[in-house]
């Protein structure tokens, strides 16, 4: 179409006040991620076939760097006025979104205003509680959820003589050291994500407390309360094993993973989403066990936490893009779309159908390992304890958390003194979180 | 008859500083005084509350304790990367000043290294140090030396200090050799003729002479490991082992970025930024004295 034919179909249109077809007005969904690698290409394909199935939107998928990248973009995209519409967001982001009022967009609200069908019990509760307030309004959409769990080299640990996958720490102990005398010196266990496995897990997994308030998902003012006697005997474990390398620390994040799939450590605790980097790198038999727990503590173990992130509406958006957004989450809950992410990623199915229809396919007899994390997060029905965490700051307190994790494995504090230290310095962050978040 | 320019507008001069001065205010003068504004705030992450505080921001930087210990490990960390790489710079360029076959080659890959991002430097040293990944790391733990710089602060105070000197070396070798290029050979010469060694040579004549050269270089490298070494910092050790290797400028990027703890962040560079304009002001003050021009 030429100019001048464009300017006489414009004026046309306008003469008999009519737009110029309103079904070919594409409207653009900006959707801001943090995957990598294989996930990467699930997210494209993800928004493709979205697009391929309706021609009113388009979800344009961005790839914006590591999760704390992303949100941090997010949010400086928003301080400047040009926020994507859907922002992928870590876990322990969680808390800094939901206080932004008017920064997002509710995904109930959302839901709702856009007339989608939209059962929140459809989801599975261990993943929603997480993004839900306490009156149970889902405020983000769950996308990809993982929980920790403890990686088993087979291989080793037959050769070291070890008939039985160690399901307590004690147990877990004695099989590190019968690893160690079997030759595994520098490593007889370890794990990844220090302060999600001894504190945010490890809490979850044995009903105590990390904050009051529910682990602050009922309020901002909560206080730490971790430093407990279990906790503390937990960590001189760790610190008495460490000096010999039974324990062997790796780090605050995963990049030490790999310690499990060369062989380096036996029993290493880390996410379910290491699966497909297990299935690639080790050329041994593994498999994944839940995680190991205290036997005299009642109760425990009780059920794990979720990792992972989830996808946040930031506000100020139109109503169009709005319905777009909302039919794309229904398009992502779809049952069969569900499960085939499940199955492909690694990553947990968030609906309950997803789940039963992966399970009537057979599929975990084949994968138990893929089943592992669900049966830690339905362990049991959800306490204040295990719903989850929500604490301000959470990104910045994880890493002064494992900060004093490491003063005390390195021996320059005791257990006690460390984590009472986590717990003070924490309680500090929470109370300048209180202060902005309004 | 002479002849003498005379400029006489009064625009002109002004007209011609311009650039510079546009490019101070914006990048300098705009972001500092936001600085200071911002730590009086208490602000969250998306800038829908923000309070005036007063003070507060100080106040609650200086009752921490790991503050303190950020500003000593600043003091070792910045005197060890300046120090090692301005030496290693100086050492590297006079031997390259001397007639090599290959020459250009040698002094091209010396420069290498500046044209990679701190973030990349991090990385890469990190996969070559990492306790149990790293190419290096591997030989030192078989070879019997319990190298962990995950849980041993002077470990990891190492690696960061190796990273941020490698990263600067570079830049420092690319002034000491073009400075040691400008110094007359017939001056060198007639010190030799008398029968001065080469160190003496290079102590009485040559190092005097690079001085200009040599103070510029050290303002240069102290603004640098003062605020551009987090990234370094962060790809390679996150501050750790225990804030081990929490700088003063980590810690600003730490509390800022990561932590969304903007007011306190904006207090730390603040008092980071007054730390460094003294800095600069007592060597402008006394170092430069023994520069000979």
């Amino acid at each position: 179409m030429s100019v001048r034919q464009f300017a006489a179909a414009a004026a046309l249109a306008a003469t008999f006040g009519f737009a110029v077809s309103p079904a070919h007005a594409v409207t653009e969904i900006q959707w801001w991620h943090a995957m990598t690698g294989g996930n990467n290409d699930i997210v494209n394909k993800l928004a493709e076939d979205f697009n391929a199935s309706q021609s009113d939107y388009k979800v344009v998928a961005t790839f914006k760097g590591s999760y704390p990248d992303t949100m941090n973009a997010g949010i400086a995209a928003f301080r400047a006025g040009t926020s994507p519409h859907i922002l992928q967001v870590f876990e322990v982001g969680t808390a800094t979104m939901m206080s932004a009022k008017g920064a997002i967009k509710p995904v109930y609200q959302l839901m709702k205003d856009a007339g989608e069908p939209f059962d929140p019990k459809a989801y599975l509760p261990a993943i929603t509680g997480y993004y839900s307030t306490s009156k149970g309004d889902m405020l983000s959409f769950p996308f990809n959820s993982s929980s920790m769990v403890m990686w088993i080299n087979k291989d080793e640990l037959k050769k070291a003589g070890i008939a039985e996958i160690p399901k307590t720490w004690p147990e877990v102990f004695d099989a590190a050291k019968k690893l160690k005398a079997a030759g595994h010196e520098t490593c007889g266990f370890s794990n990844a994500w220090a302060t999600w496995a001894h504190i945010e897990q490890f809490s979850a997994w044995h009903n105590v407390p990390i904050g009051t308030k529910a682990n602050g998902l009922d309020g901002f003012d909560t206080v730490l309360e971790f430093n407990t006697p279990l906790a503390v005997k937990h960590l001189q474990n760790l610190i008495d094993l460490q000096k010999d390398k039974t324990y062997d620390y790796s780090g605050r994040g995963n990049q030490s993973e790999s310690r499990f799939g060369t062989g380096e450590c036996a029993i290493f605790l880390t996410s379910s989403g290491y699966y497909a980097s297990a299935k690639s790198t080790a050329k041994f038999d593994f498999t994944s066990a839940p995680m190991p727990y205290y036997p005299d503590v009642q109760g425990a173990p009780q059920n794990s936490i979720i990792g992972g992130a989830s996808l946040w509406v930031m506000g100020g958006k139109t109503a169009d893009e709005y319905k777009g957004v909302a039919k794309f989450f229904t398009f992502l809950s779809d049952t069969n779309r569900q499960a085939k992410l499940h199955q492909e990623s690694g990553y947990l199915p968030i609906t309950k159908a997803a789940y039963e229809k992966t399970k009537a396919d057979g599929f975990y007899e084949k994968n138990p390992t893929l089943q592992t994390p669900l049966k830690e997060l339905t362990n049991k029905e959800p306490t204040e304890n295990s719903r989850g965490l929500r604490f301000g700051n959470m990104v910045q307190m994880r890493d002064v958390w494992a900060e004093e994790i490491e003063a005390a494995l390195a021996g320059k504090k005791s257990a006690k003194e460390a984590l009472d230290a986590a717990v003070a310095r924490g309680n500090a962050m929470l109370r300048t979180f209180e202060k902005t978040a309004k | 008859m002479e002849k003498s320019v005379v400029f006489n507008g009064k625009l002109l001069p002004y007209l011609l500083l311009a650039p510079q001065l546009a490019i101070t205010l914006i990048f300098f003068y705009w972001p500092a005084s936001q600085a200071i504004r911002q730590s009086f705030l208490q602000e969250d992450a998306f800038g829908l509350n923000s309070e005036f505080v007063g003070l507060e921001n100080y106040q609650a930087l200086f009752a921490q304790p790991e503050y303190y210990t950020a500003i000593g490990t600043t003091v070792v960390f910045s005197s060890l990367v300046t120090v090692l790489s301005l030496g290693v710079a100086l050492l590297f360029a006079t031997q390259a000043d001397k007639n090599l076959k290959g020459g250009s080659i040698y002094k091209t890959l010396m420069v290498w290294p500046y044209a990679v991002a701190p973030a990349v430097a991090g990385v890469l040293w990190f996969f070559i140090f990492h306790p149990t990944l790293g190419t290096l790391a591997r030989p030192l733990r078989l070879m019997g030396f319990d190298w962990n710089p995950m849980l041993n602060g002077t470990h990891a105070m190492i690696l960061v200090v190796m990273a941020a000197v490698w990263k600067q070396v570079a830049y420092n070798f690319l002034f000491f050799l073009a400075g040691l290029q400008a110094i007359p050979r017939s001056v060198i010469e007639a010190g030799a003729i008398d029968g001065a060694g080469p160190l003496r040579r290079f102590w009485t004549i040559i190092f005097p002479l690079l001085s200009p050269t040599t103070f510029f270089l050290l303002v240069v490298n102290i603004v640098y490991v003062f605020f551009e070494t987090f990234g370094i910092i962060d790809a390679v050790t996150s501050g750790g082992p225990a804030g081990s290797t929490t700088t003063m400028v980590y810690k600003v990027f730490a509390d800022g970025r990561l932590g969304g703890d903007l007011g306190g962040s904006a207090a730390q560079s603040v008092v980071l930024m007054v730390i460094v304009i003294a800095l600069t002001a007592i060597q402008f003050r006394y170092v430069e004295r023994k520069v000979q021009y």
